[in-house]
């Protein structure tokens, strides 16, 4: 039992530690590399906790979305972010005061209800014997079952977010020529077909001499 | 001792704390504050994953995974209305947000 005590210590002490330099770092894209390290840690502990699946679904979406997505935003933006240290020392009181108040109910809380978390003697969906029915096929066997609605309304969710942020960020550019169908539909032979008469040596671009 | 449902949440509330102090002193940088949502969502992932461990009950993790679709949406309609400001202003100084006096 040492070694999951060992490597509970390790995952808990990288994570706190790489949270803390998410917030501390000066460079935001150093933020963003400490972000990704502190989910890898924190899906080691979930890792721990039995629920490989969250684990791994963290892991994808999380450091192969989210985080590559923040890297994009923040080399994209051509930001000084030195300016931004300004108010560092500015805030750092107040921060510091709701920080430690907030940090010691939490604790408080926590070592108040130390032991008195009791069992209930029926549970929803009780976890099936890891050895028999593994953490994937259990989440599955109830997420696409009792909470299939929940399932179908998270889906929206994405679509919704999807079509915002390409909403968003979309913009009309007039000096791009793109191909434009409903005007090619709309298209009327008659104005854009003119029959003219053009006599003999009326043309215009060719004269004999 | 034995690794317990008491280690997972003090590292989830220090976690959740880091998040709070990290939106309190980085106040002009949106993208470390979007970032400390980030960090104080994993905290509440944490917590969510402990109690279903403990209480053997698989809701949690359900209720784990809506969470992050959630982050996951929030993170992307966040940094598309920064990329907006940033492309309109120039900038993405948050102090200077306050144009609506909401």
């Amino acid at each position: 039992m040492v070694i999951e005590q060992i490597t509970f210590y390790i995952f808990a002490v990288v994570t706190v530690v790489s949270g803390i330099m998410v917030i501390g770092s000066k460079n935001p894209v150093h933020s963003v590399l400490f972000l990704i390290l502190a989910f890898f840690n924190s899906a080691g502990l979930f890792v721990l906790m039995g629920s490989e699946f969250i684990a791994m679904i963290l892991i994808i979406v999380y450091v192969g979305a989210v985080a590559v997505l923040f890297l994009f935003v923040v080399m994209m933006l051509d930001v000084d972010f030195s300016k931004f240290r300004a108010g560092f020392t500015k805030y750092l009181p107040i921060g510091g005061v709701v920080g430690v108040i907030l940090l010691a109910e939490l604790i408080l809380v926590l070592t108040a209800g130390s032991g008195s978390f009791e069992l209930p003697s029926k549970t929803s969906s009780p976890t099936p014997d890891p050895s028999i029915v593994e953490n994937t096929e259990a989440l599955g066997n109830i997420l696409y079952t009792d909470y299939a609605y929940l399932f179908q309304i998270s889906g929206f969710i994405l679509l919704i977010a999807m079509v915002g942020a390409i909403v968003l960020t979309h913009r009309k550019r007039d000096e791009v020529k793109k191909q434009r169908i409903s005007d090619q539909v709309n298209r009327d032979p008659k104005e854009a077909v003119t029959l003219k008469k053009v006599g003999p040596g009326e043309d215009g671009t060719w004269k004999s001499d | 001792m034995e690794i317990g449902l008491m280690h997972y949440l003090t590292v989830a509330a220090i976690l959740f704390t880091l998040g709070v102090f990290g939106i309190f002193i980085n106040r002009k940088n949106v993208i470390v504050i979007l970032m400390a949502v980030e960090l104080m969502l994993l905290a509440v992932n944490i917590n969510l994953v402990a109690f279903s461990t403990y209480l053997n009950d698989m809701v949690g993790q359900v209720f784990a995974m809506l969470v992050l679709t959630v982050a996951a949406a929030e993170a992307a309609i966040g940094l598309a209305i920064l990329v907006i400001y940033f492309r309109n202003r120039g900038t993405i100084a948050v102090e200077d947000i306050n144009v609506m006096k909401g």
